[in-house]
């Protein structure tokens, strides 16, 4: 599969601060693509940089396979953290604005505008000037404007912040049913669970360096699963083939999977007589993942605005 | 190429229509009513207060005849020199008279305002006032009194009067000041337009729009785009003020008096045409400073602090280029010429003087150029300085001191 972004070695520094340091990357095409990290991890910047809305001070990158990201803009949609819209505009002539600006023409763009604010349930304010809509529904506005011209990349910044959980839900279906139409979505977020939830692939950021950069799967696969295990008796010969990381908690042991697998350690219980009462294998989470490779310190970063969110 | 128009008239097409739409643009539309009104205004009580001012007046305190013969005199020699020439003459009585009273009463009786009282007989005058009053108005009295006793003609000599609608000198001076006069109008409706270049500029990035058009199309479009959809503005703006005031105009003065206003050298046509050529570049050259300046400063009131100095920058090159007007073709005026921000106002100011028409193209090639130079320049600027974090634009603090305008490292 080719890639919708490829960077090597970007690097972007502001007054002596590497805001994105040596950055390699690769985001497939037609994926559902997460960038994880903790504010001012270098999010933001990185996809600035790679957009070309600023110029890296080292590396090249290419979008869409253009080394001047610019140059494919009417076919990018692009939804920054800090959400603007002109107050005194109407929604629609927003949208038909963005849509112009993306190479579409004002007329085509409005009535499509039209079209796709109804979908979204937001017909009868289409004439409403964005001062007098809801915060939520100007960024529905806004996120309509991304996407209104078709655009073959969508990436969006920091797309849930600000949204309470019915608005996220609606996001979370928009950006699978703009994936279903082959279509590379990449967003930027600090709250693991929305990756979990919606991608494919990742790429973990802090300190502006990417700690990872590859399939959820393969980023849960850097840890071993969990075993979970129950016993009537606490002791016996059996113990002994428990592994070594093996933590005890009343009738409850828990340990990683052995590389020999589960069946060596059954037969072993059962000949012991140990006597099994449930047993369970964990395969690790993402946020498992994402504190083994980026380490404690950064997930606890991470886990802070998640917990202020909920 | 093509993009970059396209996008920028995208961006002029909607600041435009965004202003033309606002109440801002009333405003504007009457902005030259203002000074008149202000002008108007303060001509009318200026002349209500003068008219009101009581006019010093000297009471003459004479037998009737002699008080007679020096009003006389004073009213006919005010009438060739002027009212203000002498002081106001009232016979107040004579001093034999039932109920008549020393000077010194009369003075003090605030009902009579007089501020000397002339005495005595014309042979022997006596004025009574206050030392100032005395010494401002002793002369014109004992003039007034000579007159008065002499019994000469006051009246005086009228030479023939011949006009001429112009000499040498005065044809000259005259087109120096039509130069000024166009630098003044140049200058100032550079100095609203570029304010409210930046005042726009600013807005965008307070709205936060300004990523997404950074992200959408090329900078140097959301820069042109500005330029010109306030370019269009003005030369709207110009066209109904100069409609109307030449309607007006019209309507009260049948027709102009030949020689009035003093004649271009290049003519009307063409002076009226290189006036708006080099109102047009000073403006986008201004503009694409203040653009430049603008998108690097990452909060309004950097902006305001530096549009400061940049205004008085603005006002010193414009003094330059207001003084060369008179220092025709001596080294001074070719410089105004050549330096970017004073060549249109100095020559525009030549235009005035000198029929010669190549510099003109020279002068405005040399200042378009600038003005890519400076577009290009601002663009640079602006991708190097602005969207430092995710806090739209804001200067990220780690690492480092905050730098003002990304260039002057500051402290907390």
């Amino acid at each position: 599969m080719a890639n919708a972004i490829e960077a090597r070695g970007l690097v972007k520094e502001f007054d002596g601060f590497r805001a994105v340091d040596g950055v390699d990357l690769n985001i497939p095409e037609g994926s559902i693509f997460g960038i994880l990290g903790p504010n001012g991890a270098g999010k933001t910047t990185m996809l600035r940089t790679l957009l070309g809305i600023i110029d890296p001070d080292a590396g090249s990158r290419t979008l869409l396979g253009s080394a001047k990201p610019i140059s494919q803009s009417r076919i990018v949609g692009y939804l920054p953290e800090e959400r603007g819209l002109y107050q005194s505009m109407r929604a629609v002539d927003t949208i038909a604005f963005m849509g112009a600006l993306r190479g579409m023409a004002l007329k085509e763009a409005r009535e499509k505008g039209r079209v796709l604010m109804e979908e979204a349930g937001l017909g009868y304010a289409a004439d409403r000037q964005i001062k007098q809509l809801s915060k939520g529904m100007a960024q529905t506005v806004q996120l309509i404007g991304t996407i209104v011209h078709d655009p073959k990349l969508i990436v969006l910044d920091e797309p849930f912040s600000g949204l309470d959980a019915l608005n996220q839900a609606k996001l979370e279906r928009m950006i699978r049913a703009q994936a279903d139409r082959g279509v590379t979505v990449i967003f930027s977020t600090h709250v693991i669970a929305h990756a979990e939830r919606l991608c494919e692939s990742i790429a973990i950021i802090a300190k502006g360096k990417i700690s990872f950069n590859g399939l959820v799967s393969a980023a849960r696969d850097r840890l071993r699963p969990q075993v979970h295990l129950e016993t009537e008796n606490l002791d016996g010969p059996w113990r002994s083939a428990l592994p070594g990381d093996c933590r005890a908690q009343g009738n409850w042991w828990h340990f990683t999977l052995p590389e020999t697998g589960v069946e060596p350690l059954l037969t072993a219980l059962v000949e012991g007589k140990a006597g099994v009462r449930s047993l369970s294998i964990e395969r690790p989470g993402l946020h498992d993942a994402f504190v083994a490779i980026a380490g404690e310190q950064v997930a606890a970063e991470m886990d802070q605005p998640l917990a202020e969110e909920l | 190429m093509k993009e970059i128009i396209r996008a920028a008239i995208v961006i002029g097409r909607r600041d435009l229509t965004a202003i033309i739409f606002s109440k801002a643009f009333i405003l504007f539309l009457l902005g030259p009513l203002f000074p008149v009104i202000v002008a108007v205004a303060a001509g009318s009580l200026g002349g209500q207060i003068a008219k009101d001012a009581d006019k010093p007046m000297v009471g003459v305190l004479m037998q009737a005849d002699e008080a007679a013969k020096l009003v006389s005199v004073r009213n006919e020699l005010s009438e060739q020199l002027g009212d203000g020439w002498y002081p106001e003459l009232k016979a107040i009585g004579a001093p034999d008279s039932a109920g008549a009273k020393s000077p010194r009463e009369y003075l003090t009786d605030k009902k009579n305002n007089l501020v000397a009282v002339v005495s005595g007989t014309l042979e022997k005058p006596v004025i009574t006032a206050t030392k100032t009053e005395a010494d401002r108005n002793d002369d014109e009295i004992a003039n007034l009194i000579s007159y008065a006793v002499n019994g000469q003609s006051t009246q005086m000599p009228k030479p023939q009067i011949e006009i001429v609608v112009k000499s040498a000198s005065g044809a000259k001076k005259g087109q120096q000041v039509t130069g000024q006069l166009a630098q003044v109008i140049m200058y100032f409706l550079t100095v609203l337009l570029t304010g409210m270049v930046l005042s726009n500029l600013v807005e965008e990035k307070s709205n936060k729009i300004i990523e997404i058009l950074a992200a959408s199309i090329p900078i140097e479009s959301v820069f042109i785009g500005k330029l010109f959809a306030m370019l269009i503005m003005s030369l709207i703006g110009l066209t109904i003020w100069i409609g109307t005031g030449l309607g007006i105009f019209s309507l009260v003065v049948a027709e102009i008096p030949a020689g009035a206003i003093p004649a271009p050298a290049v003519g009307w046509p063409i002076f009226l045409i290189l006036g708006i050529i080099y109102f047009t570049m000073t403006y986008l050259m201004l503009g694409a400073l203040f653009l430049g300046i603008g998108a690097m400063a990452a909060t309004v009131r950097e902006v305001q602090t530096l549009s400061m100095p940049v205004t008085m920058v603005q006002l010193i090159i414009f003094f330059f280029a207001a003084y060369t007007v008179t220092q025709l073709d001596k080294p001074i005026e070719k410089i105004a010429a050549i330096f970017p921000f004073s060549s249109p106002f100095a020559m525009i100011a030549r235009s005035a003087q000198v029929p010669t028409l190549w510099h003109h193209g020279v002068a405005v090639i040399g200042q378009i150029f600038f003005t890519i130079l400076l577009l290009r320049i601002g663009v640079i600027l602006f991708k190097r300085n602005v969207m430092k974090s995710g806090s739209g634009g804001k200067v990220k603090d780690e690492g480092g001191k905050r730098k003002l305008f990304g260039l002057i490292p500051v402290g907390r």
